[in-house]
């Protein structure tokens, strides 16, 4: 896919325009490198930057860093923005173009209601206020993948504003010290996604794919009130669930589905802000958080070596070049007071009614988790945050007789571990939800110990397809179910260690330890550890 | 309607305003800088490679400012002739597309069903490498 446009070049040189990029959204505006189209805004920095204080305490003075962020998801519909064409990720190329996507003379855009409602659905979602009349403009700009020379957008007054997202983040040291905060969200509009370039440099072309060009996009404009990579990566991890959960956007990064743009200035706490960057054309999570420290870094580092910050894509901040979109009346929405009699239902959208029909956010999810399951928020985080993973965790509470706490904690301990370590998915994993349920079943009904039920996860994990009933019988692994049996070892063993047997009435620790650590080697591992105790406090009275 | 277009956007530049907002300070009309030139140049793609082509832009300035004269305290802007109709909502259907090998024909240039363009930007030179011509 697109390489990525980071601009990480030593200190105190001019970045060339870099336009080598294919499938980006190509922000042409003014090079400007010179002071006087710096933009210093008045917005003060709010929040205390919590993850980063450490980080950025260099020089004298400590820095604090503004990063803002702007998404852009593409709507998951059936077709484009204003044409009928599909919307497909792989076809061959330039077989899902409309004459009007291919911006030949004489094609008008057609509004697509499905993507009315997917902005208004994330709008909803994302606490903002819904604007009954927006607008639609055109934005212009020259590159081969935007054949009509401008792109449709929202600019003057798109579909939402003024809403906000909230996001936990760690504090401290400790992992398991959160705090919420809050994004605002500026904006939300609906725009036509571009054309994809292909670069040939050897014969010095760009080969053009207009299969993506007139696609609906969501553009998410946030305020520039986060501070550091990993709140950045949190944010977008959560406003991906969120497009995922409402089915508005699939939101896959790898796919170019969410695309982020993170926009970062450093300066001193008190001072006005500095200068921007930009960082673009990330596909992944954990890539935007390193570019954005990265960044960060360097511009702390440029400033304090006396360089200064370069600007050379200075986006459309400025008002150039837009017009209002003369083929399209303003889109009009309604809410069940303000609808009109006897108007057509396929012609008019119902805010209330989308509303009513929203699905749940997962925010709400991860509530009903820990209010059900008596876990922990962060366990919810960590279910929401894999993917599959909830679906799994479900799947075993419906097969198992064991307690969620148990079942909670062989899910993210256990199994999620052994994911990580050999980089698995959860769809990949070896293991099925019914097989846990198995595993912690015995375990529940105590016929093995937790130190076999680990044994038996192992040998589960290779995948071979025995159950853990299997396993447990074919290693010998199962509790001694014969009490009389094991009260019988624990008297051989502490007429063996008659010395051990005295400490241990004299209360000695050790001693009752050893004596535990006898009795199983005895009985082959496989008896509990606290019933050996009680039998031998028993034998002893 | 290129006219128009570099007309809405040097009006951006010059006043300091919206691009389709009117209620701008009275400006002097006249003299544009050759800073302007090379922004308006670089986004419209229009070369304003003369005198007598700057000298134009300029009296075309100076006639859309007569506009001007229109008293327009309490009148709301109009968005488009159409803002009195309802916009059209399309369900969601595949009906269209399918057609490369039409599309393809309209293009000079064709590369295994991909349009052909030249790579990248056009670059132009900078305003120092120009012939100099112009004394803001």
């Amino acid at each position: 896919m697109a390489a990525p446009l980071l601009r990480w070049f030593g200190p105190g040189r001019r970045w060339p325009l870099a336009w080598v990029d294919s499938g980006s959204r190509h922000r042409r505006g003014v090079p400007t490198g010179s002071a006087s189209n710096r933009t210093r805004e008045q917005s003060s920095v709010a929040q205390q930057p919590l993850c980063t204080s450490q980080k950025l305490r260099k020089g004298e003075h400590k820095w604090a860093a503004v990063v803002g962020l702007e998404i852009h998801a593409q709507i998951s519909s059936n077709s484009k923005l204003f044409s009928g064409s599909q919307v497909c990720f792989a076809a061959p190329p330039n077989s899902l173009v409309s004459f009007f996507d291919a911006s030949l003379p004489g094609t008008l855009p057609v509004l697509n209601r499905r993507c009315v409602e997917a902005a208004v659905m994330t709008g909803l979602a994302l606490n903002c206020h819904i604007n009954k009349k927006s607008l639609f403009d055109r934005k212009h700009y020259f590159y081969a993948d935007l054949p009509a020379g401008y792109q449709i957008t929202q600019q003057r007054l798109p579909i939402a504003t003024h809403g906000s997202l909230t996001y936990r983040v760690s504090v401290g040291t400790k992992r398991s010290h959160m705090a919420t905060k809050t994004v605002r969200i500026k904006q939300i509009q609906l725009e036509q996604d571009s054309g994809k370039s292909l670069h040939d440099g050897l014969r010095s072309q760009t080969l053009i794919d207009l299969n993506r060009a007139g696609v609906g996009l969501l553009e998410v404009v946030l305020e520039p009130e986060l501070s550091c990579g990993e709140e950045a990566a949190t944010v977008i991890r959560e406003l991906q669930l969120i497009l995922q959960a409402l089915g508005t956007s699939q939101a896959n990064m790898a796919e170019g589905q969410l695309r982020v743009d993170a926009n970062i200035s450093v300066h001193h706490p008190g001072e006005p802000l500095g200068i921007r960057t930009e960082v673009k054309n990330l596909n992944s999570i954990r890539f935007l958080a390193r570019a954005i420290d990265y960044e960060i870094q360097r511009q702390i580092n440029e400033l304090e070596h006396g360089g200064e910050i370069l600007n050379e894509t200075r986006s459309f901040d400025s008002k150039l070049g837009f017009m209002p979109e003369p083929n399209l009346p303003p889109l009009v929405l309604y809410d069940t007071a303000s609808l009109p009699a006897g108007a057509q239902s396929q012609q008019v959208i119902n805010i209330d009614q989308i509303r009513d029909a929203l699905p749940e956010l997962p925010s709400v999810t991860r509530e009903r988790l820990v209010q059900r399951y008596g876990m922990l928020p962060e366990h919810s985080f960590t279910l929401l945050n894999e993917v599959g993973l909830l679906q799994f965790f479900q799947n075993v509470m419906k097969e198992t007789r064991a307690e969620p706490k148990k079942v909670t904690s062989w899910v993210l301990n256990v199994l999620l571990g052994y994911l990580k370590h050999h980089s698995l998915a959860v769809s990949e994993s070896p293991i099925t939800p019914s097989a846990l349920a198995g595993l912690l079943d015995l375990l529940d009904s105590k016929a093995i110990s937790s130190s076999a039920a680990k044994q038996v996860f192992e040998e589960l994990w290779k995948g071979k397809g025995k159950t853990a009933v299997q396993i447990v019988s074919e290693k010998q692994l199962g509790l001694m179910q014969d009490q009389e049996a094991l009260e019988q070892l624990c008297r051989s063993t502490m007429e063996e260690h008659p010395q051990a047997v005295m400490d241990m009435k004299k209360g000695n620790p050790r001693a009752i330890n050893k004596l535990i650590g006898l009795v199983r080697k005895a009985a082959l591992n496989r008896a509990d550890p606290a019933v050996i105790k009680a039998l031998l406090e028993k034998l002893s009275s | 309607m290129w006219a128009r277009a570099v007309w809405l956007t040097s009006r951006g530049v010059l006043g300091g305003c919206q691009a389709f907002a009117t209620k701008a300070n009275p400006q002097e009309s006249g003299r544009i800088t050759a800073a302007v030139i090379e922004h308006l140049e670089r986004l419209a793609l229009v070369d304003f490679g003369s005198r007598e082509a700057v000298a134009r832009l300029e009296k075309a300035i100076a006639f859309a400012d007569r506009l001007r004269a229109v008293d327009t305290d309490g009148v709301e802007p109009m968005e488009s002739v159409l803002e009195d109709r309802c916009l059209y909502l399309r369900s969601d259907n595949v009906a269209e597309g399918n057609c490369a090998e039409e599309l393809l024909q309209n293009s000079h240039c064709v590369v295994e069903e991909y349009f052909v363009a030249p790579p990248g930007n056009i670059s132009l030179p900078k305003l120092d490498e120009k012939e100099p011509f112009l004394h803001s």
